[in-house]
């Protein structure tokens, strides 16, 4: 049976079709401003990648943070029911899942049958994403990948104060001018959102194998930071960001088109007490 | 030929003001307050208690610069020195590398005591709204701190937050609070109050052709609705008065007022002679005035001794 799962994301737009568990397409753009279009485009360069047409498409099953707006298909199953089933077709040894995302980061404990045991998400804050790595590294004036390599690069840790992704702007570029190395400040960006990605974990608890998988997963950087704060191995599947889509595909062959996941909002504390 | 201007909408205008009333010379007793924020600086000079100068600028590179820029910008062409200071305290964020400061007082106890000063005994629930930061503030009838919260983690709800904003949408900064009301409906708030989410969703809007207006409607109300969540925490006591940058954006006041149930003080100067004299009252000067009412009392104590030099 042929299937395919679309996973559209804050950012990015992942498609994915397979048949009877063999990945046919992998096909990624971005999801711009009109996400049913861009859902739709893609979905038709992954069909002309497996030399299909519409119709040899049994089931589609649509996920991620505006998976609802794919009109075209059969099912909408939540971002974490679709990491949970995507990872553990891809390392079935995986019981934690840390998913970061453009817009979010999770976490999300799952069972040996791909199934949400415990789910937690950081609340809606760019500090905890992906798009704080991208803001950073913009002024770092380098791309996402060259602050990955710089980040290996570094040899100590420096603290960041801001939690913010705006503050941390201003912050990245007074290191700057401080004439901080380079290397030190992409590690110290990494090392802040590890920090709270981790604590995000912390939350459903970390039980090898852990397993990273969205856009952030590609910046090697990060991870290294990540295995540092939670003191684990961190396992990363290759095409890491198309985990979801796979996972939805697995949805799609097993039939399931829709599924309820409660999720835990991990609020970061922001406003402070005091007295006189 | 002409020369290329960029226009900085997040460039709020900067002020100066100096009392035409005063002969400083006559005088017994000067002091100062110097207020370093983050993003904006603050120099209020006080004669014998009453308000002789003040200047609110960007912050410089660095507290010493920030201080000596606002302190010279104040000063200019009055003839008064830093060494006609009887006493001066530096406050804000950047407070302790104030060069012609005597001591220190944090911000919180400035911005309580000159939000009393400005609008009166009657203030119960100060609200400082700065440039990377915002803090609520219960206070006592003589501007003193009961108990405070703040947030300075997240950039909504800041001054910083609606600069971003004006530069993604290429409205001087200023012109958004009144414009915010030139709509036909008030429309749904920005579902995101994190500013870097929220920049994402005005671009959508800007391309979906929705009003500019609208948008800063709706940027407004986000902006409003992050606030409310620490006040909420603290427990807004009437009566409620609001300092510092955003108090001038009568986008956020407006909209906050209508979520919170409760108005603000109007931003008037509670002594009728200051309101006579037409003295411009500037939501941002609040720490300073309260730095320069410490510095005078402290010396009419005789906790300190004056460090006047001229």
């Amino acid at each position: 049976m042929i299937v395919a799962g679309i996973d559209v994301g804050g950012k990015n737009v992942h498609v994915v079709i397979t048949k009877n568990s063999t990945i046919l397409a992998k096909v990624g753009g971005p999801t711009g401003i009109n996400k049913a279009k861009a859902a739709e485009q893609l979905y038709e360069e992954a069909l002309k990648q497996a030399g299909l047409k519409r119709g040899d498409v049994t089931r589609v099953v649509a996920t991620g943070s505006s998976g609802s707006r794919v009109t075209f298909a059969d099912g909408v199953i939540p971002d974490a029911a679709a990491d949970a089933r995507g990872v553990i077709q891809l390392i079935p040894s995986a019981r934690t899942v840390i998913d970061v995302g453009a817009e979010e980061g999770r976490a999300i404990k799952i069972s040996p049958e791909g199934k949400v045991l415990d789910f937690a998400i950081n609340e809606k804050c760019a500090a905890g994403t992906g798009t704080f790595v991208d803001t950073m590294a913009r002024a770092l004036e380098v791309s996402v990948e060259e602050m990955a390599k710089l980040s290996l690069q570094s040899t100590r840790s420096i603290p960041m104060n801001a939690q913010c992704a705006v503050f941390g702007e201003s912050e990245v570029v007074s290191l700057i001018h401080q004439k901080t190395p380079r290397p030190d400040i992409a590690r110290a960006v990494h090392d802040a959102i590890a920090g709270r990605i981790g604590s995000v974990a912390r939350i459903v608890g970390l039980e090898k194998d852990v397993v990273m998988i969205g856009g952030v997963a590609n910046n090697a950087g990060f991870v290294e930071s990540l295995k540092r704060d939670i003191g684990m191995e961190v396992k990363v599947p290759s095409d890491p960001d198309f985990a979801g889509a796979l996972g939805a595909a697995v949805a799609a062959a097993a039939g399931v088109l829709a599924e309820k996941v409660e999720a835990k909002v991990v609020e970061k504390e922001k406003i402070e007490e005091g007295k006189a | 030929m002409v020369e290329a201007k960029k226009i900085e909408y997040w460039r709020w205008p900067e002020s100066v003001w100096v009392n035409p009333a005063i002969d400083w010379r006559k005088s017994k007793i000067i002091t100062t307050g110097v207020d370093i924020g983050s993003v904006s600086s603050k120099c209020v000079v006080m004669v014998d208690g009453a308000l002789y100068a003040y200047s609110s600028m960007r912050t410089g590179s660095d507290s010493p610069d920030s201080a000596w820029k606002v302190v010279n910008a104040a000063l200019k062409d009055t003839g008064m020195t830093v060494d006609n200071f009887d006493y001066c305290i530096g406050t804000g964020y950047g407070r302790v590398n104030v060069p012609m400061a005597q001591q220190t007082i944090t911000e919180i106890a400035c911005h309580a005591r000159g939000a009393n000063w400005m609008y009166g005994s009657e203030v119960r629930t100060v609200m400082d709204m700065g440039g990377q930061d915002c803090k609520a503030i219960r206070c006592d009838d003589r501007g003193k701190v009961l108990k405070f919260m703040m947030n300075d983690k997240c950039a909504a709800g800041t001054g910083r937050g609606m600069e971003v904003f004006a530069d993604l949408i290429r409205v001087p900064v200023w012109e958004i609070g009144p414009r915010s009301f030139q709509i036909e409906k008030e429309p749904p708030s920005i579902s995101s109050t994190c500013v870097v989410f929220a920049k994402t969703e005005v671009v959508g809007l800007l391309q979906e052709g929705v009003p500019e207006n609208e948008i800063m409607a709706a940027y407004c109300a986000a902006m409003a609705h992050r606030i409310l969540e620490l006040l909420n925490r603290l427990g807004v006591e009437d009566k409620f008065a609001i300092t510092g940058g955003i108090a001038k954006n009568i986008g956020v006041v407006k909209r906050l007022e209508k979520e919170l149930g409760k108005k603000t003080m109007e931003q008037v100067w509670v002594r009728p002679d200051m309101r006579e004299a037409k003295i411009p009252f500037d939501t941002m000067i609040a720490g300073g005035i309260g730095a320069a009412l410490f510095s005078l009392a402290m010396l009419e104590r005789g906790k300190v001794k004056s460090a006047r030099k001229a």
